[in-house]
């Protein structure tokens, strides 16, 4: 019996990162939050803003990602349906229906939640690596659906969305602006993240990630803590998915392919899983190797692979772990 | 007096200007540098690109030209960052090549916002010169639209009347059927047929098999990429074309050929707007391009990449700048194209390039005198015939001008 229970345990929680939680890491959390709002403020003055933008988007994506995995000791493998799903959305009804942006955005959002809650609830059946096959096969099936459906364009993509105007009134065009709505978004998500790690909610989570036949012991309903972790790690991917189709002005298949699911992935690893900011540097370190090495063609790919296996191998718990670990703080 | 002495000063100084400062040029090249246009495109554009400017002598010309490329890696995303960026932040006057349609879509909605110039040689959705049309693009070397008609309606008038089509099974594989057919039955022949396949698939065996019973003189593949490897590939083992039937295929280029070679792909008849070994011009140029490509030959995509940079340059010498997009590409439409590559022709005003293209057949490996010697021509079809009319692509530029 006991076996079994150490057994489920491992499934479900493959690599949990072994950090005691002091008292004093709220006040140091506070400062970090405080140092990541002066850099929103700087970064623009120093790189270019679109760039930026696309790094807060996915930056969004990897923490609500981490939620998932880091948090809920669940790994999906199918993120970038309710992500690329959500920005199809977007894009969509800003240009045919005409919706403002942050309606838009909101009807994305609400799509990724709603397409969460439906297969998340068929996903949280399983565990381990069945779990994540579910996730894998129902991302796929959305895939194919955004392939054949006619709204979304097939491979085309959804192009030429308009920005729009901000509550009606306030114009997107410029890029400052529009960066500063991003800006906003991803600055919210990531405080509302952070509030549900730590609320009461966020402690049954990392109970259930540990050790889950226990936590259904003490009585609680781990399903439905899971489902919940669930639909809101979806919800939160598909309000990065939605912003980035305004940002960029398109929706097209990249965003709904396996390959993103793997991406996010890719970030939250290289970044920290389990820590709260690592995503945050992950999908930093990940977009600007797309970005800047873009003139070494098939060497990005390469040059990706080389940064994975030496993070994997060097520190397993990523660029932030590492420095959680060197501060002997949780970060 | 007053006067003209002032007219004289301004004259001479406006001589003096012209003589000292150069124009400044900056081009980016944009596209596929690791995935699977990598052939098509890749390195090989930005060497057609570089040859061009050599060619033109930009430097006699008072122009200063300097290229930079990049990887989209076939992501729209990805792709309009970096044109914004090059537009924004590098101070990159025109984008040029930009294989795969979604991030040409993309590209053009930038370029357009910018008022910068896109030539695209590498995509082939017709919405580029279509729905989509830009005043700041022209859309160069081919369009899905060219292609089928240039297959479809040649394939026709040398007796292959009856057509079965392997369609893979999304938008694109769709809309190339629609428009080969429709090409097909106006020429008078007729479609017996059509399957479609997975997309993406591996195994075309059984549709194959289908194609082969329905007993039609044609089977056109209305797919792209690896699935047109894997049919062609899968198509040589079941001895489809020894037993009487042609194959067509409506988007292959000849590095697929001469990746797949003529053992494999004999038979198949494919249209393109290019050959390295069409005439002494395009031989010349080919021969100095192989020398800089490790031994390749220029598929269309770069040869366009390097006649529309020549085209390109010419309306930039003429208007002295390269700052406003708009202009460069009006000035590109008013001027007549030609070019050693693709001959004389025109740019039309919703930005389409029209050119001859060529119907060919891939040899079979006893003809096939070298590693390139690839294609055996069956027919030049005009220009005129070859694209899309001009009013039938739905550009709101056409009614304003």
């Amino acid at each position: 019996m006991a076996h079994s229970a150490a057994a489920a345990s491992d499934a479900a929680s493959p690599i949990a990162p072994a950090l005691p939680e002091g008292h004093d890491a709220k006040g140091f959390h506070r400062m970090v939050f405080a140092g990541i709002a002066v850099l929103l403020v700087v970064l623009p003055f120093v790189l270019y803003p679109v760039f930026l933008m696309k790094v807060l988007c996915f930056a969004l994506f990897a923490l609500a990602f981490n939620l998932l995995l880091g948090y809920g000791g669940l790994l999906s493998f199918g993120h970038a349906a309710y992500f690329g799903m959500a920005s199809y959305v977007s894009a969509y009804t800003a240009k045919v229906w005409g919706l403002t942006p942050e309606l838009a955005i909101l009807a994305g959002t609400v799509t990724a939640a709603l397409l969460g809650l439906a297969f998340g609830a068929l996903a949280i059946r399983r565990q381990g690596i069945y779990f994540s096959m579910i996730t894998l096969a129902l991302a796929q099936m959305v895939f194919f659906f955004s392939l054949q459906a006619k709204f979304t364009g097939g491979e085309d993509g959804i192009q030429a969305v308009p920005r729009g105007n901000l509550f009606g009134v306030i114009s997107l065009a410029d890029d400052r602006v529009l960066y500063a709505l991003v800006a906003v978004i991803f600055f919210l998500g990531m405080l509302l993240i952070y509030r549900i790690i730590h609320s009461p909610f966020g402690q049954v989570l990392k109970a259930i990630r540990d050790n889950e036949p226990r936590a259904i012991s003490l009585g609680y309903r781990a399903t439905q803590y899971k489902l919940a972790v669930f639909v809101l790690s979806t919800t939160l991917a598909g309000l990065a998915g939605a912003t980035k189709s305004i940002v960029f002005q398109l929706a097209s298949l990249t965003d709904v392919h396996w390959s993103m699911s793997g991406e996010v992935v890719l970030m939250t690893l290289v970044g920290g899983m389990g820590t709260v900011f690592g995503p945050i540097l992950g999908s930093f370190v990940i977009v600007a190797m797309e970005n800047y090495l873009a003139q070494f063609g098939a060497w990005v790919t390469i040059i990706q692979g080389v940064v994975f296996v030496i993070c994997v191998l060097v520190f397993r718990e990523g660029i932030v772990g590492l420095f959680a670990r060197l501060l002997k703080r949780p970060l | 007096m007053l006067k003209r002495l002032l007219l004289a000063t301004a004259l001479g100084a406006a001589a003096m200007g012209a003589a000292s400062a150069q124009t400044p040029v900056k081009v980016g090249v944009l596209n596929d540098r690791s995935g699977v246009y990598a052939d098509i495109s890749g390195e090989g554009s930005v060497i057609a690109a570089r040859m061009a400017v050599e060619d033109f002598k930009a430097a006699d010309k008072g122009l200063k030209v300097e290229i930079v490329s990049a990887d989209h890696q076939n992501k729209p995303d990805v792709g309009a960052s970096i044109a914004r960026q090059w537009y924004d932040r590098d101070g990159v006057d025109a984008i040029f090549d930009v294989p795969t349609s979604s991030v040409a879509l993309a590209i053009n909605q930038v370029t357009r916002e910018k008022n910068k110039a896109f030539v695209n040689s590498g995509a082939g959705t017709a919405d580029l010169t279509g729905a989509q049309c830009s005043p700041n693009t022209v859309h160069w070397t081919y369009d899905t639209v060219a292609l089928g008609n240039g297959t479809g309606g040649a394939m026709v008038k040398r007796g292959g009347s009856t057509w079965f089509f392997l369609t893979a099974d999304y938008a694109f594989g769709q809309a190339l059927q629609r428009d080969t057919s429709e090409v097909v039955t106006r020429n008078g022949g007729k479609i017996v047929g059509a399957v479609k396949t997975p997309f993406p698939t591996a195994d075309f065996s059984s549709f194959l098999l289908q194609a082969q019973a329905s007993g039609a003189k044609v089977i056109g593949l209305a797919n792209a990429g690896g699935d047109t490897i894997n049919a062609i590939k899968q198509a040589a083992e079941f001895g489809i074309t020894e037993g009487g039937q042609a194959i067509a295929g409506l988007l292959i280029f000849s590095s697929d050929i001469h990746a797949l070679t003529p053992k494999t792909a004999q038979g198949l008849v494919l249209t393109e707007p290019f050959y390295w070994d069409l005439n002494d011009a395009t031989r010349g140029f080919s021969e100095r391009f192989a020398k800089q490509a490790g031994g390749k030959k220029p598929t269309a995509v770069q040869a366009g990449v390097y006649a529309s940079m020549l085209h390109y340059l010419r309306a930039v010498e003429a208007l002295k700048s390269a700052k406003d997009g708009g202009q460069v590409v009006a000035k590109m439409k008013e001027l007549p194209t030609d070019d050693p590559l693709f001959g004389k022709g025109t740019v039309r005003a919703d930005g389409r390039k029209i050119h001859d293209m060529y119907l060919f057949e891939v040899k079979k490996p006893s003809e096939s005198k070298g590693e390139w010697d690839l294609y055996r021509t069956l027919a030049t079809i005009p220009g005129s015939d070859a694209f899309r009319p001009l009013n039938q692509g739905g550009c709101p530029l056409v009614g304003k001008s």
